[in-house]
């Protein structure tokens, strides 16, 4: 038997966490910020005014804290993955460890050479090579993103490798199906996106400080401009490529559609919940009613998770318990195919032990006829697939909510900005210093919905996290969770000061 | 060395000795890098797989034992 102590899985799971949400809240301004550098020297390079170069250095300055803060925070992530969740990285360890290294590699190198250009090199190379440099960084910070995000997407949706019983290890078998599935891109293109966000975010944060200040205003109103133009644009990029996140959820994860939704029994021409109060006491099942209060927009989740106004999107009683009339296969009958599956397993692991050939071959046969459902054979109850529903539908609705009002505020400070107005604009300005911070609760809710979302597993139907974890003390993982707590505590304190001093200094202190 | 090594020596060389808020910066994350790998990997983190089993043959074994036993939960 297997034990498996829920309070470790849960203090393993709190510690990722943590450190995931910790390294995301460097990482998107990393990405948002190295392209808005680049946008500020190429007007720069176009227009050949100081003016704009102050102005760069300054956002660079800010660039250069956040990255040195964030830098190598990820790592960590990887030191969790050897040691608290040995199984899970023994058996994706060959698909996704080389692609990291190299990753780190290209990171590394790419990093040293532009980023020393960038910083470095103002006056000492061309403006050409240097407004290259920049651009590189940008696009290298965002590509550094992307096998990360793949492997992510790759949890979230199994595809293009194979379970090797014999190894106990996932083995590539296409590898441009991982890379170019239509989770790992969407993926990639909405967490992109949404770092130029938060970026554009970040400047206007800056600037409308300053203009509340009165200090560094043609800075402030140039920087607005030029961040509030790119934030419209990546704010409806973030709205398409979330568009199509949710897609694919509802294509391939339905259960995390149906949780952040609060949908309990599936229907056709499905409603988007707009708002809506969840009743937390609401149980798989039962008939109790899922919202205490509810506004509904009719048909419009149908046509977000199908593309179809009256189509049918699966509630979570009907993926718990199956739609015969829906074709829905219930947990419970997955389940015994799981447990069909791990018995297989077990006797094919047995046979070989014994060198009967002919019984591995046969146990080999029956666990491939299941091994799809594999996961499954490691619940305890058809309950226990439902991730969080009220986590999953505050965050998810928090996000969406939040995402709508960043291009109306995009839309404001460019509109007041080019009248001239912005100064005078005074209801304006404290949500503009506010804004960089709604986006950071935007960020985090929406790593939030993506990763409770697909609770209970870590790899989508096959591996439970309760299997992938490694059997610790539990006092190590609280030892070492608040270890890191206190670790992040002081670097998030350390960036913050740091960045406010250089805010307070400003772009003459350059 | 060669002249463009010379170059770009010098280059780094003065770009290290002008920075102001960098040289912040590098203490920390040289100060951060030593706590991630000189305290937390070493003695905190160590891959459970490779200091436990010889070969990847055993942890293979370790691996699939798990994988292939039902589970007991213990809340």
């Amino acid at each position: 038997m297997v034990d498996v102590d829920l309070s470790l899985v849960n203090w393993s799971r709190a510690q990722f966490a943590l450190t995931a949400m910790y390294h995301w809240i460097f990482v998107p301004l990393t990405l948002g910020l190295s392209v808005l550098c680049a946008m500020f020297e190429s007007i720069y390079v176009r227009t050949g005014d100081e003016k704009w170069k102050s102005l760069t250095k300054f956002w660079m300055t800010l660039f250069g804290i956040n990255f040195a803060i964030g830098v190598a925070t990820g790592i960590i992530l990887e030191f969790q993955f050897g040691t608290n969740w040995s199984n899970y990285s023994w058996m994706v360890g060959d698909i996704f460890g080389a692609p990291l290294a190299v990753e780190g590699i290209f990171a590394f190198f790419l990093e040293a050479t532009f980023f020393a250009v960038m910083f470095f090199g103002w006056n000492r190379v061309s403006k050409g090579f240097h407004l290259f440099s920049t651009w590189m960084v940008a696009v290298g910070s965002n590509l550094s993103a992307l096998w990360i995000l793949v492997a992510n997407a790759w949890m979230q949706n199994p595809v293009g490798m194979a379970f090797n019983p014999e190894t106990a290890r996932f083995e590539m078998e296409n590898f441009w199906a991982v890379l170019f599935s239509p989770v790992a891109m969407s993926k990639f293109t909405h967490a992109t996106s949404s770092g130029f966000l938060l970026g554009s975010l970040f400047v206007v944060t800056i600037s409308s400080w300053y203009l509340i200040k009165g200090r560094h205003v043609e800075m402030a109103k140039k920087s607005i401009i030029v961040a509030s133009v790119f934030g419209l644009l990546a704010s409806a990029y973030v709205g398409f490529t979330g568009d199509e996140a949710a897609f694919e959820d509802a294509q391939k994860q339905p259960m995390k559609l149906a949780a952040f939704e609060g949908l309990y029994k599936g229907e056709e021409g499905a409603g988007l919940v707009a708002a809506g109060i969840i009743n937390s006491s609401k149980k798989p099942g039962d008939s109790q009613k899922p919202f205490l209060f509810e506004v509904k927009i009719p048909g419009l989740l149908s046509l977000l998770a199908n593309r179809t106004l009256g189509s049918f999107v699966p509630g979570i009683d009907d993926l718990v318990y199956g739609n015969s009339e829906q074709k829905v296969m219930g947990v419970a009958e997955k389940m015994k195919l799981g447990q069909l599956a791990v018995a297989d397993l077990a006797a094919f692991k047995q046979a070989r032990q014994e060198k009967n050939e002919g019984a591995a071959s046969e146990a080999l046969t029956r666990f491939t006829a299941n091994k799809e459902f594999l996961g499954y054979g490691y619940l305890d109850t058809p309950e226990e697939a439902v991730p969080p529903v009220s986590t999953l539908f505050y965050s998810f609705h928090i996000m969406v909510i939040l995402g709508s009002l960043f291009p109306v505020l995009f839309l404001a400070f460019l509109f007041y900005t080019v009248k001239g107005k912005i100064t005078e604009t005074r209801w304006l300005l404290p949500l503009g210093v506010l804004s960089y911070f709604l986006g950071l609760v935007a960020q985090q809710t929406g790593w939030i919905v993506a990763e409770v979302g697909r609770q209970p597993w870590a790899i989508q139907g096959l591996l439970p996290v309760k299997m992938a974890t490694t059997n610790l003390a539990v006092g190590h993982v609280q030892a070492t969770f608040f270890m890191f707590l206190g670790l992040f505590t002081l670097l998030l304190i350390a960036e913050i000061k740091i960045m406010l001093k250089q805010i307070s200094i400003g772009p003459e202190g350059l | 060395m060669s002249q463009p090594l010379t170059r770009v020596y010098t280059f780094y060389r003065n770009g290290f000795r002008a920075m102001t808020v960098g040289k912040t910066l590098w203490k920390i994350i040289l100060i951060k890098l030593i706590i991630m790998f000189a305290v937390l990997k070493l003695f905190f983190f160590p891959n459970y797989l490779k200091t436990n089993f010889q070969t990847d043959e055993q942890r293979a074994d370790h691996v699939l034992e798990q994988l292939s036993r039902p589970v007991v939960q213990n809340n």
